[in-house]
């Protein structure tokens, strides 16, 4: 029996129908952040309580993604009441369902009118928080797989990505590519054999958006896959998410199993000839598979080394096919494209970025978390609104975008909007879009040389500049963070960048000076304090040997 | 079947007559075969460019970044060993920034390792010595990382240096695309990446080595030696390559 | 020299065909499931170093004669991945993240002194075999800063306190005392 509309749409009344029986909906947030603060164990008491006072008839309770604000985990959201409590304790139980016909427990309440809330966009996250994860009923009572249906019946591959240029979507892994050019090309790849790779390796330190995406609506990224299939004529992909992601995994290997039994996945979906199949690969632990060459390599059992490019992959990729690699988060805003056309999403963001970002808000901030935001948004609203500025009464110092390919922006460029090519301007880039908040008690030297330790253990070591040059900076960084430094260390350090980011073959290495450049370019009276004063104002650097020995 | 880059497919002459462009390299008029690498037309029309990685009859790497040239109208630098030629593409292979680049790629792999020319047994037929020559790098400004790597000579006739080797991975190239044995690979990675064979076994005690010798002949340095051989006393012979492929060639046909 | 693929060598334990192993049969239908094509490798590893916990050599040459990929090529595989561990793991793994948002949260000093307190450095087991310590590089638990995974399950807003806690509570091996200390921490943890 093939999947009709009528069926999906039945899905969707039956779905919505029995959660709407209940007078009261607990949502207890069931993402990495909240289970590592044992939701699981507040829902469990949560519905023992509800038994014990005898109102499962009113009240259900359901494990939905990410709500957002991890940094008060664990998060429960009760609906029709429209209220938030954070760092809910299984002992709060009792308390919590005794509260719901009267006043809320407003020791636990999380102020609703919070501009952690009110100030995002969510276009990515819109099921975040809102859908159970781990049903296909619950995504398709929120519209789900409805793009899809209008993609494959009432549109032709090329309308699909006609709409996808209009939009103006760019990649969300990092560069920024124009996702319509990028489709187009292996659209227009005269080889019978296609794919279609999901990039989930997300290994920018700081950085867990797609992680939460693929937790908290995994049938998202599964619907964007299979419209891209369609489009570009493919009709298998990889999703290539990362081992260190075991709860996404699990969620993942469900929702494909869910797709391919209801018929959304598999042979003449929704009655056409198109057909579709996703696999699941796991990384290993290694940055460079971020690396479209490198991540094919390694979908296809070999070592993840970059190769050069051209040949790009949207020619000769997956074992020599065109492959078109989308990021997680990229592939996730298809739908609502689909769904609500080019011209809407078109319609927010800056001139050259469009429609929202996510942003993984970490470090010294006091709303750690994700955030989905317009692009254009100011840094200032990011960091001091939304993220609640920076805790213990500290001065802001710098944000780190990029992770390790990128750079830090410090406080003159706080009422900078955010979008692509502002950052690049700074010398940082939009990356996937993790940020750390750093304090005055940071020091940019370290900070400079945590990266470079991380660039330089993540090489594949294929090419010389990279694999040396890499080790060389992080010596003298060493050397520097320790009192050991001279001045000429930062001509070297300077020529360095210069010479590995010029001749290394992959983004890796062209990427890896990234931190120490943009540090040495806001920061270089640290570096000259290291070297000439042996003294780090942060107070973070040991640099005891050298000033015992001055002394 | 791992696939390779398109550079190293069989055009199909029958089918598309294969394009010639025209193209200048170092202000120039030369041409090319448009699956023609920009270092194959260098070297047809005797221009120098420094390689290292890369060996006639060897799958290319683009690794170790020796080869780089400017292309105009592009900021970027190109490997000629893996950028094939396309129509009025103008190619410089000998500016100053080139040059600097090249000198201190250079300096990077000799400070990577222990590389004493002094005590070494190709001292003198050494393909990393000869490029310090050429590019004119008389001594190393970096720190020399000098980590400490053993010596295999488990292997009845042949020695294994890993203080000599730049990583190049010809060798494990030659054992698994030419010998067939794929004897070699790479363990670990970044700084840490090293030649083993097969479950990084003493090389004597290989299971799969055929003792062919190959990738002593194509190893750059003298990390990979006749055993029996001392200073300055092993010359390597990698010219049984091309014409080996070539023979090959022929028997397919 | 003896022919390598053919026999994978049956002396070791678990490949000895007098008493096979159930945990092989995972790894058989790893690979079946990718019909014995080289492409496998690493999901076939990744199966290995679950059910055995490490990939021991002979399970690699296993692998490697069934997926027929060169021996060098599974151990440079096996190496190139940090995910993939060649010696066996302690009874008990504590894996420290050293992600960008942990180590401006300070990481670092915890495991300086955690490494002090044991006497390994990361990737090593304890003599006794009780504890491995590890790092990760990002667990996407940068919200919860510094974290850290106790034999698989996610912490959080880890202290030096906490985690000093629990590896002594390894190491002291009572079990009951195990589960009561680590319920306490979850319930500070999450204050």
């Amino acid at each position: 029996m093939t999947l009709t509309i009528e069926n999906l749409q039945e899905i969707a009344k039956t779905e919505t129908d029995a959660v709407e029986s209940y007078r009261y909906r607990i949502n207890v947030c069931m993402a990495a952040g909240c289970l590592s603060c044992r939701s699981d164990v507040v829902k469990a008491s949560l519905e023992e309580e509800i038994r014990r006072q005898g109102k499962e008839k009113a009240c259900l309770v359901r494990g939905v993604g990410c709500l957002g604000l991890c940094a008060v985990g664990p998060l429960i959201d009760i609906s029709p009441l429209n209220v938030t409590y954070q760092a809910v304790q299984p002992s709060d139980a009792p308390e919590i369902i005794g509260s719901l016909t009267g006043a809320p427990v407003s020791r636990l309440l999380l102020p609703a009118d919070q501009p952690f809330f009110s100030r995002q966009k969510k276009i990515v996250l819109e099921n975040c928080g809102i859908i159970e994860p781990e049903r296909i009923e619950s995504y398709i009572a929120a519209g789900g797989y409805e793009a899809l249906y209008q993609a494959l019946r009432q549109m032709s591959p090329r309308q699909v990505i006609d709409e996808v240029t209009a939009s103006g979507l760019r990649g969300r892994g990092g560069a920024g590519f124009p996702t319509g050019l990028k489709w187009t090309t292996v659209y227009k790849a005269r080889q019978a054999v296609k794919y279609v790779v999901c990039n989930a390796d997300e290994g920018d330190p700081g950085a867990f958006m797609d992680r939460s995406v693929l937790e908290s609506d995994p049938h998202r990224v599964i619907e964007g896959m299979a419209i891209a299939g369609y489009a570009v004529g493919a009709s298998r992909g990889y999703i290539y998410v990362r081992a260190e992601y075991p709860l996404a995994v699990e969620r993942l290997r469900r929702a494909i199993k869910q797709a391919k039994r209801l018929g959304v996945l598999g042979e003449n979906i929704f009655n056409t000839p198109f057909a579709f199949d996703i696999q699941l690969r796991l990384g290993a632990g290694a940055f460079v598979c971020g690396e479209e060459t490198a991540l094919i390599a390694s979908i296809e059992g070999r070592l993840g080394r970059p190769r050069p490019r051209p040949p790009f992959p949207a020619e000769f990729g997956l074992w020599g096919c065109p492959t078109l690699i989308n990021n997680v988060e990229t592939l996730a805003n298809i739908a609502p494209i689909v769904r609500r056309g080019g011209g809407w999403f078109a319609g927010i963001g800056t001139e050259k970025s469009k429609g929202t970002k996510v942003f993984a808000l970490a470090g010294k901030i006091n709303n750690t978390g994700l955030i989905e935001v317009p692009m254009g948004t100011t840094l200032r609203e990011i960091v001091f609104d939304i993220g609640g500025g920076i805790p213990a009464g500290r001065r802001f110092k710098a944000v780190q975008t990029g992770g390790p390919s990128g750079g830090c922006v410090p406080e003159q460029f706080l009422d900078m909007p955010v979008d692509y090519d502002s950052l690049r301007e700074v010398g940082a880039i939009m990356g996937s879009g993790g940020m750390i908040v750093m304090d005055d008690g940071a020091c940019m030297v370290d900070v400079a040389k945590f990266f470079m330790e991380f660039c330089m253990s993540e090489s594949c070591g294929k090419c010389a500049p990279c694999r040396v040059g890499t080790t060389q900076l992080f010596g003298i960084l060493e050397r520097i963070t320790a009192g050991d430094g001279s001045i000429e260390d930062i001509d070297t350090l300077k020529e360095l960048c210069d010479l590995v980011g010029a001749t290394s073959l992959c983004g890796l290495g062209q990427t890896a000076p990234n931190p120490v450049k943009s540090t040495l370019r806001y920061f270089e009276n640290e570096y000259t304090a290291h070297v000439r004063r042996h003294h780090c104002e942060a107070g973070v650097c040991a640099m005891g040997k050298a000033r015992e020995a001055t002394t | 079947m791992t696939p390779t880059a398109p550079i190293a497919q069989k055009p199909r002459t029958d089918v598309n007559p294969v394009r010639i462009y025209t193209l200048r390299i170092d202000g120039r008029d030369v041409s090319g075969r448009e699956d023609e690498t920009i270092l194959t037309v260098a070297r047809q029309n005797g221009i120098f460019i420094p390689t290292l990685c890369h060996l006639d009859g060897l799958a290319e790497r683009g690794a170790c970044r020796l080869c780089i040239v400017e292309i105009q109208g592009s900021p970027k630098l190109f490997a000629a060993c893996v950028t094939l030629v396309k129509q009025d593409m103008d190619v410089i292979t000998d500016s100053a920034r080139i040059r600097d680049y090249r000198r201190k790629i250079l300096e990077l792999i000799f400070s990577e390792r222990n590389h004493v020319c002094a005590v070494c047994v190709v001292n003198g037929n050494c393909e990393l010595q000869d490029l310090a020559v050429k590019l004119g790098m008389t001594h190393v400004r970096y720190d020399y990382l000098n980590p400490p790597q053993s010596v295999d000579a488990s292997h009845p006739r042949f020695s294994l240096d890993h203080n000599r080797c730049v990583l190049c991975l010809r060798c494990i190239r030659v054992c698994k695309d030419i010998e067939g044995a794929s004897t070699w690979d790479i363990s670990g990675r970044g700084i840490h990446a090293r030649i083993i064979s097969d479950l990084n076994q003493p090389w004597g005690e290989s299971e799969t080595c055929t003792g062919c010798g190959k990738c002593v002949q194509v190893c750059p340095t003298g990390a990979l030696s006749e055993k029996g051989k001392s200073v300055a006393e092993m010359t390597k012979r990698p010219q049984f390559l091309p014409y080996l492929q070539m023979m090959r060639k022929e028997a397919e046909i | 020299m003896t022919p390598a693929t053919a026999s994978p060598a049956l002396s070791s334990p678990s490949l000895s065909p007098a008493t096979p192993d159930k945990r092989l049969r995972i790894i058989d239908r790893t690979m079946r499931l990718h019909g014995y094509a080289s492409h496998a490798l690493i999901e076939t590893l990744h199966a290995v170093q679950e059910a055995f916990g490490y990939l021991e050599p002979d399970l690699m040459r296993y692998v490697a004669g069934r997926l027929k990929v060169p021996l060098s090529r599974v151990y440079a595989v096996a190496t190139f991945y940090h995910f993939f561990t060649l010696k066996p793991p302690g009874e008990h793994t504590c894996v420290l993240c050293k992600g960008t948002a942990c180590y401006i949260s300070g990481t670092a000093e915890i495991f300086r002194k955690v490494e002090e307190m044991l006497g390994i450095h990361a990737g090593e087991t304890t003599a006794d075999g009780k504890i491995s310590l590890m790092t990760a590089r990002c667990l996407g638990a940068c919200g919860l800063a510094p974290a850290g995974v106790f034999d698989g399950t996610v912490v959080g807003n880890l202290t030096l306190d906490t985690v000093v806690n629990k590896l002594q509570a390894w190491r002291s091996h009572d079990a009951d005392h195990r589960e009561s200390a680590g319920d306490r921490e979850n319930r500070n943890r999450c204050r």
